[in-house]
């Protein structure tokens, strides 16, 4: 079984369908990502099982559980938790408690400190600034602490949503690094991107999203060598199109 | 860290300082309020004021919330306890109209076991009560509405509220549009008692002034109020991280309007006598611009400016309503009204040229006051002071994640602080 499995699942907004009824696995501490241009429904997908937008048919099924169309609350509670895409720092919350917000359905105080100096071990530079508004802070910093804020809830699977967007190549370099630390730490992590070429580096299982649909499936690198994803993600023109 | 530590236990003895100096400022001038009347009845009022305005920054500041019902909680809040504490034997006279209802009476006399201070704030809570019931009804549709449109409805909640008070149907327990009075006041107020007269005016509201700003406070601090904050800033986000909006809009909402019902409660027994016609959308407004002089999202933001719109608009610019001769030349424009006129290009001024308020969205803070001071003498001000919430808009500095170089400035938005 598998701990993450989405089948079927269709997500429409006010009659115009984002996803036309996709099925992928997530399997237990691997890196799993999509991958795909705008508008191809992956973050709707992160969206749709986070319980920020309805699912209109089709099943979610966490750690055997549906949860589909359940509350975002409780989708935290069972230890899923989204980092969204751009950010979202809370700009006028200092660092630190941005970070708290993240741990706010946990009740073990002692646990959250323990958490909260890992993350800074994680990411020292929100050591330093802890005080400050996040609104502050760089993208890049901004990024770690959405990041760290998503870590906070003490997820079993973490979905980001296009971390590296916007950043620097310097810091999309930083970002999968710090992905691949926190897959390190045990946990199972649901990335998209655009950034096909990384994301298809460091990811165990990938799949190709294209309006709404899954295209392709398959093993990280072995996409990286597919042909026509490299024509439509990787910017590599090997064909001439006629 | 240390001295941050030091520092910390240092505002605290000059908290308590200053609250000490208030009490025996505050009890002095209670004793001798015969001759200070009128500094006693303004105080009152801040008093009363600004607790309506933090329970209204609460909202408007904290969670993001565009409320404007205010004057129909506090209308709430005093109808409920008016009727509660008007002694039995004056009730006659004050309903000469359509009289007392039977229900209400038999009420009245069950509480009447009840010492007037106990009844009184029996009253208050009952107030409070009530407007909590109102609040949670009301919340469940209306706090699905964004900004404009929750302000718009929750303004009409206020004016239909004033409408129901005021309906001839309510003659017998409201008793209309005629109005209640009677209505005890603050601390003892009739003479020949054991106490003077005068004693508990201004301390009664002060204890209940500093009781309910601390909680909300304590709110606003705790885990509960940061989830609050994380919804004014990002709603999305704030769903995302496991916060259930409708449910803390709701529990925002409800804390906000229990207070305010109780601080328009406080009113009732500032005024004396109360009118449904003085809780109109203009007392909202007053509400509103307090907050906004303080600064939205700060407490003791709130507070100062409570003070010092009530004590301008009462007090201090009462000069301009009188007629004014200077060596046989009148001067000119200086006659009753004018007080407002100048009241309200005040406030154009602070709007234009202070959009923040006088605190931003920081607090004050001994520290950041002390920071002053010493940035005067060319010190650098402690770093610790800078709380900033509400930085408007937001300063986003791009800076590279890395290399940063160390000990850069860090005393630009010390500024806030005051």
């Amino acid at each position: 079984m598998s701990l993450l499995e989405v089948r079927d699942l269709r997500v429409s907004y006010g009659g115009i369908e984002a996803l036309k009824g996709i099925s992928f696995d997530v399997e237990e501490g691997e890196i799993v990502t999509l991958i795909g241009a705008n508008g191809a429904g992956k973050s709707t997908t992160l969206k749709s099982i986070s319980g920020l937008v309805p699912a209109a048919s089709g099943t979610i099924r966490y750690n055997g559980e549906e949860i589909q169309n359940i509350d975002s609350q409780k989708v935290v509670e069972r230890g899923i938790s989204l980092v969204p895409e751009g950010r979202k720092v809370f700009p006028n919350l200092t660092v630190k408690e941005n970070l708290l917000i993240g741990a706010y359905l946990r009740k073990n105080k002692a646990e959250i400190q323990r958490d909260l100096e890992q993350i800074y071990d994680l990411f020292p530079r929100l050591e330093e600034r802890h005080w400050q508004a996040a609104g502050t802070l760089s993208g890049g910093e901004q990024q770690m602490l959405a990041v760290g804020r998503g870590l906070m809830a003490d997820p079993h699977l973490l979905m980001l949503d296009e971390p590296s967007l916007g950043l620097a190549p310097q810091l999309v370099r930083d970002i999968f690094t710090i992905i691949e630390r926190i897959h390190d730490m045990g946990k199972t992590v649901l990335l998209i991107e655009q950034n096909a070429n990384a994301a298809l580096k460091i990811a165990n299982k990938a799949y190709v999203l294209a309006t709404g649909e899954i295209t392709k499936s398959g093993a990280g690198r072995e996409l990286l060598d597919d042909q026509d994803v490299k024509d439509a993600y990787l910017g590599v023109q090997t064909t001439v199109a006629g | 860290m240390d001295q941050i530590v030091k520092r910390n236990k240092y505002s605290r003895y000059l908290s308590l300082a200053f609250l000490l100096l208030a009490f025996i400022a505050l009890f002095w001038l209670e004793s001798n309020k015969a001759r200070y009347g009128m500094a006693v009845s303004v105080i009152q009022k801040s008093l009363i004021f600004s607790v309506v305005a933090v329970s209204m920054n609460l909202l408007n500041g904290f969670t993001g919330l565009f409320s404007l019902g205010q004057a129909g909680f506090m209308a709430i809040g005093a109808y409920v306890t008016a009727v509660l504490t008007i002694p039995l034997e004056r009730v006659d006279g004050v309903y000469y109209m359509k009289g007392l209802a039977p229900w209400v009476r038999s009420v009245k006399e069950a509480l009447s076991i009840l010492p007037e201070p106990l009844l009184i704030i029996f009253a208050l809570l009952v107030g409070g009560f009530v407007a909590g019931v109102f609040a949670f009804l009301i919340g469940i549709p209306v706090l699905r509405l964004k900004s404009d449109y929750l302000a718009i409805a929750t303004l009409g909640f206020s004016e239909i509220v004033r409408a129901i008070i005021s309906s001839p149907q309510l003659d017998q327990v409201t008793n209309g549009s005629y109005g209640l009075k009677n209505i005890p006041g603050f601390g003892v107020t009739k003479a020949g008692g054991s106490l003077p007269v005068g004693t508990g005016s201004l301390l009664i509201p002060f204890m209940f002034a500093f009781a309910s700003i601390a909680f909300i406070v304590l709110v606003i601090n705790s885990s509960f109020g940061r989830a609050f904050k994380a919804i004014r800033e990002d709603e999305v986000a704030a769903e995302a991280m496991g916060i259930n909006l409708l449910k803390h809009k709701q529990y925002a909402f409800i804390i906000s309007s229990v207070i305010t019902a109780m601080a328009g409660g406080m009113l009732a027994m500032y005024m004396r006598s109360i009118d449904a016609r003085a809780f109109s959308v203009t007392m909202t407004y007053d509400i509103l611009l307090i907050v906004v002089i303080g600064g939205l999202g700060s407490v003791t933001g709130s507070v100062l400016g409570a003070f010092i719109v009530t004590f301008s608009k009462d007090w201090f610019l009462r000069f301009f309503d009188a007629p004014l001769v200077i060596g046989g030349f009148q001067v000119p424009l200086l006659r009753i009204g004018f007080r407002m006129v100048v009241f309200s290009i005040l406030l154009m001024l602070v709007v234009l040229f202070y959009r923040k308020g006088l605190m931003g969205s920081s607090e004050f803070s001994w520290g950041g006051l002390i920071g002053r001071f010493q940035r005067r003498k060319g010190r650098p001000a402690p770093e610790h002071t800078v709380r900033s919430h509400y930085p408007d808009p937001p300063p986003v500095r791009p800076a590279p994640l890395i290399p940063d170089p160390p000990g850069e400035k860090k005393g630009e938005e010390d500024g806030h602080d005051k």
